[in-house]
C-alpha cells in the first residue's frame, strides 16, 4: 500500500459519535455531567418547589391541562415573603457581612503568610506547605468543636484573652455581649470562620506569588521604589488575581455556612444556613425552604460571575 | 609573560576623566568568586561593553554597579562618590533589563512614568517627559497599549524609553538585544547607538555576542572566570588581542604553536611545524621560547601557484569549503593535521577558478598579519 494513502486515511476525520466520545471529550464531559445530575438538577427541582402551591403530601402540578386551557401557576409568594419579613432580610445581610468580615480577616492573616511561604527558601517551602494543609488530616467538625473547648469559661485561650484584657475591646468593639464571655457571639463565629476558611485564602494566593518574576521587584527598585511602594504598585497589582480566588473561596461557602455557626454562633449569630435548616425540618414549609435556598445561591453567584469575567480578561491578557 | 604584549603600538588610552571608578572589586559567593579583584575607568558619554561568556561574572559586575549585590571587598565610585551605602532605589542610574522586565499591569505609558512618579514629580512635567521619551523611541502611537499588547523589538524600545526617563547619569544595558532576531538585532544596535549617543549618557553593557560589542562599544572588556583579560577599543581587542584566549574567542583566528628563532629590533622569526613566520616587528622575549602565532583568516590569501619566498607561507589541501554569500571560508588541511582557515570575500558573481574540495593550494599572509601571543 502506498504510504501516503495510508496516512490519508488515518487523518481521515472521525464520526460524528466517534468525536464525542473521544478521551478529551470524555476527560470533560464526566464532571460535567455529574454536576449536571447533581448539583444543576437538584437546584432546578428546588427552584421549582419554590413557585409550587404545597398541598397536604405533595405538590400541585405546575402545568395543567384542563378542558384545552393550558395553564401555568406559578406562586411568588414566598419571594415577596422573603421581602417583606425583616427576619430574612437581616438573616441574609448578617449572613454577608460575617462572610465579608471572615474573607477580610483572612486576607489580612493570609497574604503575609503566603507572600514569605513564597518569598522563603525553595527548600523550606514544601514544608510550609504542609503546615497550612495539616489542619486537613483532622477532621473539620473535630477542630471546630475544638474551638468551643477553647473559648468557652476556663478554655485557655478565653483565659487568655481575658487574662489580656482584651474581652473590653472585643466588648466595645461590639463582638461580645458581656465581659469574658467569648462563646456564642459573633467574636467565636468569625474566629471559627477565619480559622476554617484561612488555608483557601493562602493557597491561591501562594500560587500567585511564588509565580511572580521577581526582576520585576529589582525594576522598580532601579527606578527609585522602595521596597514598601513596589510592594503596593507591583506585588499587590500583579496578585489581584490571587486575590480574588482566595476572597471567592472563603466568602462564597462562608455566606452559606451552616456548621460553625451552629456550633460557635449565639442566637445573635443568625445565619443563613440555620434558617434554611429550620424552614426544612422545623416548619417543614418546603416551597418557602426552597425559595430561600434558591436566593442564597442566586446572592452568591453574582460575585462568582464577576469573579469568572475577571478571570476571562486575565486569560485573555496573557 | 605579558611582555610580548608589548608590541602593541599604543596602549589603550586612559579615559581622561574617569567618571565610573571600579576599583579592585571582588564578589564572593560562598567561595566562589564571581567577580575577582576588577578595576576599570569608564569615561563620561562613554559605551563600555563587558564581554564574556555566560558565567563569567559580567553579570554580576553589572548588578553590583545597579546595587543588587554588594561587592565583597573593592569600591566603586560614581563622579568620585562611593555608592557602597547608596541602595539601588537611590543610585542614579537606570537599567535596561535582559528580555526588559516590564510591568505587565502597567501600560507602556505608565512603565514610562513609573520611576519618574517615585520622583514625585508635578503631573505636567511627567507627562511632558514621557512624551519626550515616546518620541525618542517613536512609540507614540503605542502609549496606552500593554507590554504584551507589543513586539519584542517595540518591547525593548519601551524598556530604552523607561531606563532613560529619569535621565539617570549611568545607564546600564544587560543584553539589550539577546530577545531579538538577528535581522532585527543588527538594525536595532544602530537605533540604541544612536539614540544612546543623542543623549549623551553614560552606558555600561552586557553582553555575550562579540559583534553586538564591537558594534555598539566605543571600548570592550573581555572577561572570563571573574577577571578581565582585556579591555580595549574593538580594532584594538581584534588586531592586538593580548592573549590566545581573547583571540580565539573574539572572532576566528588561526593559532600556531612555534619556537622563537629569530629576535631582532625590526623583526622577528617564529619556526612552526608547518612554516617559518616572519613577523615585520620585533618582540621582547627569549630565543627558544614556545610562543604561538595568531592570523585572522580574512588576512590568509590562497593562490595556487607557490608564493614567493620562504616565509609566512604553507601548502594544503582544501577539506572544508563553507559558502555564506558574501563570503567563503576554506579550511586547509596542512600535512601536520593543522587546519588553516581562509576568509576569501565572493567578489564577483562568478568565479572560474574557486578552490574546490581536495585541491592543493598555498596559503600565505603578510609579515603584518600575525600577532605573537604566549603559548
Amino acid at each position: 500500500m502506498n504510504p501516503s494513502l495510508a496516512l490519508e486515511s488515518a487523518e481521515r476525520k472521525p464520526s460524528w459519535l466517534g468525536r464525542l466520545f473521544s478521551g478529551r471529550h470524555l476527560v470533560i464531559a464526566l464532571p460535567f455531567g455529574f454536576l449536571l445530575l447533581f448539583f444543576l438538577l437538584p437546584f432546578l427541582i428546588v427552584a421549582k418547589i419554590s413557585v409550587s402551591e404545597m398541598e397536604i403530601v405533595s405538590f400541585k402540578d405546575l402545568l395543567t391541562y384542563q378542558d384545552g386551557v393550558l395553564s401555568i401557576s406559578l406562586k411568588f409568594s414566598n419571594y415577596l415573603f422573603l421581602l417583606q419579613d425583616s427576619l430574612y432580610v437581616r438573616t441574609y445581610l448578617a449572613s454577608l457581612q460575617y462572610a465579608a468580615a471572615t474573607t477580610v480577616l483572612c486576607l489580612f492573616i493570609g497574604y503575609p503568610f503566603a507572600y514569605f511561604m513564597a518569598r522563603a527558601k525553595s527548600s523550606l517551602q514544601p514544608a510550609l506547605l504542609m503546615l497550612v494543609m495539616l489542619p486537613f488530616w483532622t477532621s473539620f467538625l473535630i477542630r471546630v468543636y475544638a474551638w468551643r473547648g477553647l473559648l468557652t469559661e476556663g478554655g485557655w485561650v478565653a483565659d487568655a484573652i481575658v487574662g489580656l484584657g482584651l474581652d473590653q475591646l472585643l466588648l466595645a468593639m461590639g463582638l461580645i455581649s458581656s465581659p469574658g464571655k467569648l462563646m456564642h457571639t459573633p467574636f467565636s463565629l468569625v474566629l471559627g470562620m477565619t480559622y476554617t476558611y484561612l488555608p483557601f485564602m493562602i493557597l491561591p494566593l501562594y500560587g500567585n506569588l511564588a509565580k511572580m518574576d521577581l526582576r520585576l521587584l529589582e525594576a522598580a527598585s532601579d527606578l527609585g521604589a522602595t521596597p514598601w511602594v513596589a510592594f503596593w504598585k507591583v506585588t499587590v497589582p500583579l496578585s489581584k488575581a490571587g486575590i480574588i480566588a482566595g476572597s471567592m473561596l472563603v466568602f462564597i461557602p462562608c455566606v452559606g455556612e451552616y456548621v460553625i455557626p451552629e456550633l460557635l454562633g449565639g442566637p445573635e449569630t443568625l445565619m443563613i444556613g440555620r434558617v434554611l435548616w429550620d424552614e426544612f425540618f422545623s416548619n417543614n414549609d418546603w416551597p418557602m425552604a426552597s425559595s430561600v435556598a434558591v436566593v442564597m445561591v442566586l446572592l452568591i453567584l453574582l460575585p462568582l460571575a464577576l469573579f469568572n469575567k475577571y478571570q476571562a480578561q486575565a486569560q485573555e491578557r496573557r | 609573560m605579558t611582555e610580548l604584549s608589548a608590541q602593541r603600538a599604543t596602549p589603550v588610552s586612559a579615559p581622561s576623566t574617569a567618571f565610573v571608578q571600579v576599583q579592585n572589586v571582588v564578589k564572593d559567593f560562598n567561595g566562589f568568586k564571581a567577580v575577582n579583584n576588577v578595576s576599570v575607568e569608564i569615561a563620561k558619554g562613554e559605551i563600555f561593553a563587558l564581554l564574556g561568556s555566560s558565567g563569567c561574572g559580567k553579570s554580576t559586575l553589572l548588578r553590583m554597579l545597579a546595587g543588587f549585590e554588594v561587592p565583597s571587598s573593592g569600591r566603586i565610585l560614581l563622579g568620585g562618590k562611593n555608592l557602597a551605602e547608596m541602595p539601588a532605589y537611590r543610585r542614579p542610574m537606570n537599567m535596561m533589563f535582559q528580555s526588559y522586565a516590564l510591568f505587565p499591569h502597567l501600560t507602556v505609558w505608565e512603565n514610562i512614568a513609573f520611576g519618574l512618579q517615585r520622583e514625585g514629580q508635578p503631573r505636567e512635567q511627567i507627562q511632558q517627559r514621557v512624551e519626550a521619551m515616546l518620541n525618542l523611541v517613536q512609540l507614540s502611537k503605542f502609549a496606552q497599549r500593554k507590554p504584551h499588547q507589543l513586539s519584542g523589538g517595540q518591547q525593548q524600545r519601551v524598556a530604552l524609553a523607561r531606563s532613560l526617563a529619569k535621565q539617570p547619569l549611568l545607564l546600564l544595558l544587560d543584553e539589550p538585544l539577546g530577545a531579538l532576531d538577528k535581522k532585527l538585532r543588527e538594525e536595532t544596535q544602530i537605533e540604541l547607538v544612536n539614540i544612546i549617543e543623542s543623549v549623551g549618557v553614560t552606558c555600561v553593557m552586557v553582553t555575550h555576542d562579540q559583534e553586538e560589542a564591537m558594534t555598539m562599544a566605543g571600548r570592550i572588556a573581555v572577561m572570563s572566570e571573574g577577571r578581565f583579560l582585556q579591555v580595549g577599543a574593538p580594532g584594538e581587542v581584534y588586531e592586538n588581542p593580548a592573549t590566545r584566549f581573547v583571540a580565539d574567542f573574539i572572532g576566528n583566528v588561526n593559532l600556531m604553536d612555534g619556537k622563537l628563532t629569530v629576535d631582532e629590533v625590526d623583526h622577528c622569526e617564529v619556526q612552526c611545524p608547518d612554516c617559518v613566520h616572519y613577523v615585520g616587528h620585533g618582540i621582547t622575549g627569549t630565543l627558544g621560547m614556545a610562543v604561538s602565532v595568531a592570523v585572522r583568516p580574512e588576512k590568509v590569501r590562497l593562490s595556487r601557484d607557490k608564493p614567493e619566498g620562504r616565509y609566512n607561507q604553507v601548502q594544503g589541501k582544501v577539506k572544508e569549503r563553507s559558502y555564506f554569500g558574501g563570503f567563503s571560508i576554506y579550511h586547509l588541511q596542512l600535512p601536520s593535521g593543522t587546519i588553516v582557515k581562509s576568509t576569501q570575500a565572493n567578489t564577483q558573481r562568478h568565479q572560474d577558478d574557486n578552490f574546490t574540495w581536495g585541491d592543493e593550494v598555498w596559503a600565505h599572509w603578510s609579515d603584518s598579519a600575525q600577532v605573537v601571543l604566549p603559548p
